[in-house]
């Protein structure tokens, strides 16, 4: 992993930082989000979402409210250059800004298996930073703070940063709605192709929040609702 | 009943992203849908859990109905069983995701302490679904008569590959027409030197092969 050895944004020079972003994009990396569908399952079996429209509709509430909160989170991350406290503060901040103990929970269970799958990939000692402090209570901290840490270690600048949170806001979710509802995945992806410049105007928004000294926190209650009703549910498909 | 005995070699990995110094051998049981997985699980529980310290992940398609069912038997306490999702894609969690089910055998580890053996059950699948060895030390492949005899001819990576092959409800070959006999050849010639037993729970003592077989494993895993 390339550690930016400067604060200043990186430049493109740093190696492997194409590879990298790209490896962080990928919905193949071990991360364990292909059980989860950020809400969808529950929308569905809510009736709320039946088809590409509706779900097209989902994915763009979704992007632009838990998207643009967990985009600001990251982009916050990957310029804290590896700081405990700073990410601790972060992660408090995320607490604060998902009301649902269901998604808080599912939020630091993928936090914790990304870190699993980067600690693998770049194994050194600036992840350290993020782990629980006490190993017996390891809860994980908060995914979209693990990202951002994780991107900024990889020498990616906050903007990429926040694009991978954006973006994963809604591609996991749109893989799930094409297995729960038999949908056409090639609509699908059109969907998410279509939301490619939201995407890239959320990531540059949050960043200029973080650079402001703010962090975005645009709260979807359906999401928290759909979270807690899904923790109850017996017999999922998906984790969340 | 489960092992109180505090073993140095067993200690849970303290951080759940590091490879751990030691800890419990993992086993996978895969294999069709219907073809007694669950029923093999409780059955090992049951003949194990007095000598072993023993704890379940179950990978269901939907999240407990194999933990319920380990449950309702009371073949182990709710605290040694956990259920995972799968997302619709049982052979994922298993093999190219595994990230959910490592930490569902880890926090296993954490909070029960020394644990000797993590049975993993996966989600019924297909002939192709086999565990990544990044998740589980051996694997178990559970088949069934009346899925027809030709199964272990057909192959496929769970009849090749794994540890040991489990051909179960050998009692139901006489009604289903399958030749136990053209079983047994079929998985010799897929399987080389792997070994393959026939079982039937309904018989008493039905499951001693597999156990004995398990019994070999953790004995093996003890002394590396």
């Amino acid at each position: 992993m390339q550690r930016q050895e400067s604060t200043a944004a990186p430049t493109g020079s740093s190696p492997g930082r194409l590879g990298a972003l790209l490896l962080l994009a990928d919905p193949r990396l071990p991360t364990g989000a292909h059980a989860h569908s950020g809400g969808v399952e529950a929308a569905v079996r809510a009736g709320r979402v039946r088809d590409t429209a509706e779900l097209a509709q989902f994915l763009t509430g979704r992007l632009h409210t838990a998207g643009l909160t967990a985009a600001g989170l990251a982009a916050a991350a990957a310029t804290a250059d590896g700081d405990a406290q700073r990410l601790r503060e972060l992660d408090a901040e995320a607490d604060a800004r998902t009301p649902s103990a269901a998604a808080r929970a599912t939020s630091r269970k993928l936090g914790r298996q990304l870190l699993r799958a980067a600690a693998a990939l770049w194994p050194g000692p600036e992840l350290r930073a993020l782990t629980a402090a006490d190993p017996q209570q390891p809860v994980g901290p908060h995914q979209p703070v693990v990202l951002g840490a994780v991107a900024g270690l990889a020498g990616l600048t906050a903007t990429e940063a926040a694009g991978l949170a954006a973006y994963e806001s809604v591609n996991g979710p749109a893989a799930a709605g094409v297995r729960l509802l038999g949908l056409d995945p090639y609509e699908v992806a059109a969907v998410l192709a279509q939301l490619t410049p939201q995407v890239d105007e959320l990531a540059a928004a949050a960043v200029r929040a973080v650079e402001r000294g703010e962090l975005p926190a645009s709260g979807s209650p359906l999401l928290e609702i759909y979270a807690e009703q899904h923790a109850a549910r017996k017999g999922r498909l998906f984790a969340s | 009943m489960h092992g109180d005995h505090v073993d140095l070699h067993q200690a849970p990995a303290r951080h759940s992203y590091q490879a751990a110094p030691a800890r419990a051998l993992r086993i996978g049981l895969g294999g069709p849908v219907g073809s007694g997985k669950t029923a093999t699980v409780a059955a090992l529980c049951r003949e194990l859990r007095g000598e072993l310290s023993l704890a379940v992940v179950t990978n269901d398609i939907y999240t407990t109905e194999d933990a319920e069912f380990l449950l309702r038997n009371a073949v182990l306490p709710p605290e040694r069983i956990t259920a995972v999702e799968t997302g619709c894609c049982p052979h994922t969690a298993i093999r190219d995701d595994i990230a959910a089910n490592l930490d569902a055998v880890e926090e296993l580890e954490r909070s029960l302490g020394a644990v000797d053996l993590v049975l993993i059950e996966s989600g019924g699948d297909n002939l192709t679904a086999t565990f990544s060895r990044g998740l589980v030390d051996h694997q178990i492949f559970v088949i069934d008569v009346s899925g027809g005899d030709k199964i272990p001819r057909k192959g496929g990576p769970g009849v090749t590959s794994a540890d040991l092959l489990v051909v179960n409800k050998t009692d139901l070959a006489p009604l289903v027409g399958a030749d136990l006999g053209v079983m047994a050849r079929d998985a010799k010639a897929q399987r080389d030197a792997l070994p393959t037993v026939f079982t039937s729970l309904t018989a008493p003592d039905g499951i001693a092969p597999v156990v004995g077989w398990v019994r070999e494993q953790v004995a093996r895993w003890r002394s590396r």
